[in-house]
């Protein structure tokens, strides 16, 4: 039986429950026993005084990259489960292109038991939908869900045809999980490493136009239509594809989309001097997409926020433009960018923030979590949102330092994550277990 | 003289550079001409230093040229190629430099496949670099070679009317002279199939030209870039033949024009694509003037890098220094 913790004095924001005031927060057997003012402790409780702190549903990702098994030197699940929670994760969703791939139950299931092993964040598997995401035969869906999948992909490419995309939308009907698509259209995208654009074009660097994602955005939707099933569209990165998002939504095809903290605060400029932890793929667009971006965020037509957290061993980084790995980390900084560049500067208020962090993407892969609500798992994140800090990339949990957002000075951080009732981050006390 | 203008460590390109740094060194070009021209061509001028040419793409214009210029200034040069060298064992051009460096090099010139290789390399080592071209961003050398060889036909850069045609979506050339001849007051346009125009290119200040016949209406120089045949394979253009048809650089084309146009062409040629021969060999073709030139600016730019004053650069070459 774990001990019992009451958070004491803190400010409670709970998007489920438009919760958004101060309030006590008592955890007991690993769930949310009590939410209201001037709580008692039980015998035995830890009492932690949260005064000045803010006590949300822990944050929820969709889309990270463990590198586990096949590049440990990069990342392991374990590591992963570490930074995340640091960074005020306590669930997390492990995308499937592995080396070998997840593309079976055991290979689900290895996640699963590392994961356990680690005891940090949760992390969730994403099985992949092709077998060794070739884009030919569909993996065993409904094995791999059995064994913890909670979505499946081939994320780090598109579902290349067609016909495949449907014929998983529509398999995965049966098990009720979404098919999250990475959407690039191979053919007006090869050999592309940044965006199309006046930057690429200045830089004598080849482009990947943003009609490469709109291609595929619009696709997907009218797939999703046409199978009925849940299509999650990964990583948006341009304008157009809000538009065809916001009109699918309005139709009623079931689609939910996520945009990570680096298309929200970035542009193509990032590129200039050939900085490599400036590439990734889908690449950063330009002003007027990150503004779309925003706004789609805002109304919910970009359900969530979701980190893409790719690990790159430095010596890969440390390269040409053209020769280096897409991606970046990003789980020690998304809350602090997002929260810097969204809620400080007053486009977003926090409890708008957490929901996209917590509450929706929980919701979209049908996930525990994401609420404070009675009996619910205690999966708890408590935020420091006056905190002012550096990015420090040698400082970070993470094996890898691949981060565009190094020096960086950034407003509020996760003073603690409880992940069922047990602290895993304790930025005051003895850090990150 | 444009004596107060210095340049820094590396040349990169010209995108970031001033006019009065451009100008020094078309400036410094001017006396190191006449070195080629002497019976023994050789000035002391970088005696003791030591070069090295990293050509990680074939070349024989722009290395030979590179290296003319270094042995006319008598510094000591030693060429690597990509093939059968280290890199072809898959090490990394970071390794490949810093090895060289440890061997006490003061300089590299450096062309390479991808973008920005230059600028990575002079920012990881404290000799000085030399852009000689690096994938589809920069070449300034040639650039700087072209801007003098206008200069000494017309007398002047400033209000010219220069024209690109051809291949500039993947042309480091055409991006150089783009910088070079904006910062020193031509006019500049593009010309080519939209295919091989890159995306934004007029938002950089450029006219941009459709069809060939308007550019030759227009312009005083036109630069004729190579076309790369590959690109046909790449399904850029649908063949040579109808390339040439439809923007070949020809006699009959030229003759429309209401002056007479300067003729410029980086090389190498393809004959009979993008120019044809009566063009590039007839009374109005600069094209080998570039050459010469090449050399007298390559050695400016050695000259300038590793430290000479431009005021000096007379007495060097006179081996007085």
């Amino acid at each position: 039986m774990t001990r019992p913790i009451l958070l004491q004095g803190g400010h409670v924001i709970d998007p489920s429950r438009d919760l958004d005031g101060a309030a006590d927060v008592l955890i007991q057997d690993g769930k949310i026993a009590s939410v209201g003012r001037g709580l008692t402790a039980p015998d035995g409780a830890l009492v932690r005084n949260v005064k000045g702190k803010v006590v949300t549903p822990g944050l929820v990702d969709l889309h990270v990259h463990l590198r586990e098994p096949g590049n440990e030197d990069e990342e392991t699940v374990a590591s992963g489960a570490r930074a995340a929670a640091a960074g005020g994760f306590t669930a997390i969703c492990a995308m499937p292109n592995t080396d070998p791939v997840t593309d079976n139950q055991a290979a689900v299931g290895f996640i699963v038991r590392q994961s356990d092993r680690a005891g940090l964040a949760r992390v969730h598997p994403i099985g992949a939908v092709s077998i060794g995401q070739k884009g030919e035969r569909l993996a065993e869906f409904g094995e791999m869900v059995s064994a913890g999948a909670v979505a499946v992909s081939d994320d780090g490419k598109p579902v290349v045809s067609s016909h495949l995309m449907r014929t998983a939308l529509e398999y995965a009907r049966t098990f009720n999980v979404p098919v999250a698509d990475h959407c690039e259209e191979p053919t007006l995208a090869a050999g592309g490493v940044m965006h199309e654009g006046l930057v690429s074009t200045r830089l004598g660097l080849k482009g990947i136009p943003a009609a490469a994602e709109e291609i595929i955005v619009a696709r997907d939707v009218l797939l999703a239509e046409l199978a009925g099933g849940h299509v999650h569209l990964c990583h948006m990165s341009a304008r157009g594809s809000v538009a065809i998002i916001r009109e699918a939504k309005e139709r009623g095809i079931r689609v939910t989309a996520e945009v990570t903290p680096h298309h929200l605060t970035l542009t193509d400029y990032a590129c200039e001097e050939y900085d490599t932890h400036a590439k990734m793929n889908p690449p950063l667009r330009e002003a007027a997409d990150v503004a779309a971006l925003r706004g789609a965020l805002k109304d919910g037509v970009i359900d969530c926020i979701a980190s893409d957290h790719a690990p790159h061993a430095y010596d890969e980084k440390e390269a040409a433009f053209d020769d280096a790995p897409f991606g970046v980390v990003g789980l020690e900084t998304a809350f602090a960018v997002a929260h810097t560049e969204l809620v400080e500067s007053g486009l977003f208020t926090l409890p708008e923030l957490i929901r996209r962090m917590s509450t929706e993407p929980a919701r979209v892969f049908h996930l525990g979590g994401g609420t404070l609500a009675l009996g619910a798992v205690a999966d708890v994140a408590v935020f420091d949102a006056s905190a002012k800090w550096a990015v420090d990339p040698t400082a970070f949990h993470s094996k890898s330092r691949n981060t565009p957002f190094a020096g960086r000075a950034l407003t509020g951080r996760a003073v603690l994550t409880i992940v069922a009732g047990e602290i895993v981050h304790d930025l005051d006390h003895s850090g990150t277990r | 003289m444009n004596a107060s203008a210095t340049l820094g460590k590396d040349l990169t390109g010209l995108e970031h550079m001033t006019p009065d740094q451009i100008r020094l060194i078309l400036d410094t070009a001017e006396p190191f001409k006449e070195v080629s021209e002497r019976p023994i061509k050789k000035v002391p001028a970088l005696r003791g230093k030591t070069i090295v040419n990293l050509f990680f793409e074939a070349s024989t214009r722009t290395r030979v040229s590179f290296e003319f210029a270094e042995k006319r200034l008598s510094a000591d040069t030693v060429n690597v190629a990509a093939t059968g060298s280290s890199v072809s064992k898959g090490e990394t051009l970071v390794d490949t430099a810093r090895n060289l460096e440890a061997m006490r090099i003061d300089m590299v010139v450096i062309r390479h496949p991808s973008s920005g290789a230059a600028e990575f390399l002079g920012n990881r080592i404290a000799s000085n670099v030399i852009n000689a071209g690096d994938g589809k961003h920069e070449h300034p050398t040639q650039a700087l070679l072209d801007l003098l060889t206008i200069r000494d036909k017309h007398g002047k850069i400033e209000g010219l009317k220069v024209c690109l045609v051809g291949d500039v979506l993947h042309s480091r050339v055409a991006r150089s002279n783009l910088w070079g001849l904006t910062k020193l007051g031509a006019e500049v346009a593009v010309c080519g199939p939209w295919t091989l125009l890159p995306r934004g290119i007029a938002d950089l200040g450029v006219k941009v030209f459709g069809r060939i016949e308007e550019a030759i209406e227009w312009a005083d120089v036109l630069n004729v870039l190579r076309l790369q045949l590959e690109r046909m394979e790449k399904g850029f253009i649908p063949s040579v033949r109808e390339y040439y048809r439809v923007f070949g650089v020809t006699p009959e084309r030229l003759e429309r024009s209401p002056r007479p146009i300067t003729i410029m062409h980086p090389g190498p040629m393809n004959r009979g694509v993008e120019i044809d021969s009566r063009v590039a060999d007839g009374p109005h073709s600069v094209i080998l003037d570039q050459v010469t030139n090449g050399v007298a600016v390559r050695m400016a730019v050695l000259y300038l890098l590793a430290g000479g004053r431009a005021e000096l650069a007379d007495a060097a070459k006179r081996g007085a220094e």
